[in-house]
């Protein structure tokens, strides 16, 4: 019945399928372990990338505090795994033995009750989606209910992302402060820090990623998806409709916290550490701009822009360290201003036709489609 | 007192904004099946009111009650599943989506969150879909993403969202605006097909549009009731020819 649908979604399935293709047989076919460590590491910000997609392109809501939920993710994991690593006989030489070396430097002598069920793997997996999607229910339920939104939820997120950033570094006894936990080793006994183990860790990281790629495609194919379009455009026509806007706002805000958190975790098993500097409004801000680059109404495109900004961060400030800011400031705007849809634009609207024109046409020869009607709005 | 026989009654009705009232103790009924005209100059409070009884905006003193429940107190979203519909006087529809799937938002089922991500779109709501696409002239569209739709068939698509709801009380807010005379004609067309068999409140300029359909006629001058009963009877008001007919 509704053809630019279903050729919208081969597209994307296709799109998902090189994909995955390219993360897990292209990458780690030619990129050697250091360097797919940190591929591994630029992934875990798709996940970002990809719940911004879904809030930000889908449903027009600008978060610049997803740090905030990667950050989460990140300290739910790092907190499981310094337990870990904080035995009594490694930690013997301390005044506490058996907590984390940072509590003890701080003078606590005892484990703060919020850790505590951290020692449980089970628990933590929770943690890591839950605590984040909390959070940003509560927000969400805050702001949301209230009508705020645009610039102005913007800005809320973003002054959030500072505080939660003060008050990790403020409690350093609880937190590790401004170092954040690091000295990381083990995930059960198994060591996460040789070469083996990053390896496992970035397919673990892959496969996760393609599939909380998949889950979000199946989102924003659903009636749910469609609404959160709607809202975008004509808020007050939805409402009068007969949908709760605030709690589909609320809803697509938690989805895209949870996901983050996913990433976070990732993050600190694959590097090793987790720290304040990746909560903050500056990485906030950066993940806005990897989902911006690589089109914020993509769900694969994200991941291509997350990648394509970080090779370049990482190639232009080994060289360049005080330009890279500026740099990444010009592209945003750039990519505001000219290519409105990212990569993912410029594939549609470049790239795509040409595929077409190539590939499709003599297709179409050979076996007439019926239905020719439609074909004008396919073209758009 | 109860007013039990009304499908709406709207009494006392005040809404003050920084001290000015747009509407100001306002009072009216509406009967089941009934089409009740608002007419008046600019300024009058017509859209206000119907702002009003769809939870748009908040009423500062004064009830509403809509099948003997009090709308003042519900959110908007409750108020539509009460049954009330509401047009908007510049077309609203979502522009980066299909006609299709704009009748399908509107289709009353999956509104919850979780309604909506297991919502199947079934044979029955590919039926309605095309039944209330037909009614509104749309039929051939139906895979066209409404931003290119003309400034009459997005009015239609709007009018078709509503219907597709199947409301006791529809609002409509001047559906007649800005479309050109053939538009015109086959929206009135249209508008006299979709009031049968429920109540409908229509804000018009349009006199021969009114005379057409109207049961029943309110006119709001400033904010209160000036005038009210039939075409004829309003018509040869002074007080209605000096403020609002008479240029």
């Amino acid at each position: 019945m509704t053809p630019p649908f279903h050729a919208a979604r081969k597209t994307e399935l296709f799109g998902f399928l090189v994909l995955a293709a390219f993360v897990l047989l292209v990458l780690p076919g030619v990129v050697d372990p250091f360097r797919l460590n940190l591929v591994g590491k630029y992934l875990t910000y798709a996940f970002v990338a990809v719940g911004l997609v879904l809030c930000w392109g889908s449903a027009g809501i600008l978060s610049l505090g997803q740090g905030i939920f990667f950050g989460l993710g990140g300290y739910c994991m790092a907190m499981f795994l310094k337990l870990e690593a904080s035995t009594p006989e490694a930690t013997k030489i301390q005044s506490t033995p058996g907590i984390p070396d940072f509590m003890d430097w701080n003078q606590l002598t005892a484990l703060p009750a919020f850790w505590e069920p951290f020692h449980s793997l089970a628990f933590t997996i929770v943690a890591i989606v839950a605590v984040p999607a909390a959070l940003a229910f509560v927000i969400g339920f805050a702001m949301f209910t209230r009508r705020v939104g645009g610039v102005y939820f913007a800005i809320i997120t973003q002054a959030i992302a500072a505080i939660l950033t003060i008050l990790i570094i403020g409690q350093q006894g609880y937190t590790g402060g401004v170092n954040g936990i690091t000295d990381l080793r083990t995930l059960l006994g198994w060591d996460i820090r040789t070469d083996s183990a990053k390896t496992i860790l970035y397919f673990v990281n892959a496969f996760l990623l393609l599939g909380v790629i998949a889950l979000s495609i199946a989102v924003r194919s659903s009636k749910l998806g469609r609404i959160l379009v709607a809202l975008r455009d004509k808020e007050d026509r939805v409402r009068f409709s007969g949908y709760d806007v605030a709690a589909f706002k609320i809803f697509v805000f938690c989805f895209a916290a949870a996901i983050s958190g996913i990433g976070g975790a990732m993050f600190t098993l694959q590097v090793g550490f987790m720290s304040p500097s990746f909560v903050g409004i500056v990485p906030s801000i950066e993940m806005v701009i990897f989902c911006a680059v690589g089109g914020r109404n993509s769900l694969i495109g994200a991941v291509y822009g997350t990648l394509l900004v970080n090779w370049g961060k990482t190639t232009f400030s080994e060289s360049f360290p005080e330009l890279w800011l500026f740099a990444m400031g010009g592209l945003f705007i750039a990519v505001v201003m000219a290519f409105p849809n990212g990569l993912a634009g410029i594939y549609k609207s470049y790239v795509q036709p040409l595929f077409a024109r190539i590939v499709v046409r003599p297709a179409h020869r050979r076996r007439p489609v019926g239905g020719g009607k439609t074909t004008p709005a396919i073209a758009e | 007192m109860t007013n039990n026989d009304f499908l709406l009654s709207v009494e006392g009705l005040t809404v003050s904004f920084d001290g000015f009232k747009a509407v100001d103790d306002l009072s009216f009924y509406v009967d089941p099946e009934e089409i009740h005209v608002i007419i008046g100059p600019n300024g009058a409070g017509k859209t206000t009111a119907l702002d009003l009884i769809c939870g748009k905006t908040r009423a500062t003193a004064g009830s509403i009650r809509f099948r003997s429940r009090e709308l003042t107190e519900m959110k908007e979203h409750q108020i539509v599943h009460a049954g009330v519909g509401r047009k908007f006087q510049n077309p609203s529809i979502y522009e980066d989506l299909t006609v299709f799937e704009n009748l399908e938002i509107s289709y009353p089922k999956g509104r919850s969150v979780f309604g909506a991500l297991a919502f199947k779109r079934d044979a029955k709501v590919r039926e309605r879909v095309a039944e209330i696409a037909e009614m509104i002239f749309l039929a051939d569209h139906l895979s066209e993403r409404a931003e290119y739709l003309s400034h009459g068939q997005k009015q239609w698509l709007e009018i078709g969202m509503l219907l597709i709801q199947d409301p006791e009380l529809l609002m409509l807010d001047e559906p007649v605006a800005g479309m050109s005379v053939s538009e015109r004609v086959k929206t009135a067309e249209l508008l006299h097909r979709i009031i049968q068999g429920r109540s409908v409140i229509v804000i018009e300029h349009d006199m021969k549009f009114v005379e057409d359909i109207a049961h029943k006629v309110t006119v709001l001058h400033q904010g209160r009731v000036l005038s009210e009963g039939t075409m004829a009877h309003v018509k040869s008001d002074p007080r209605v020819v000096e403020v609002y007919l008479g240029h």
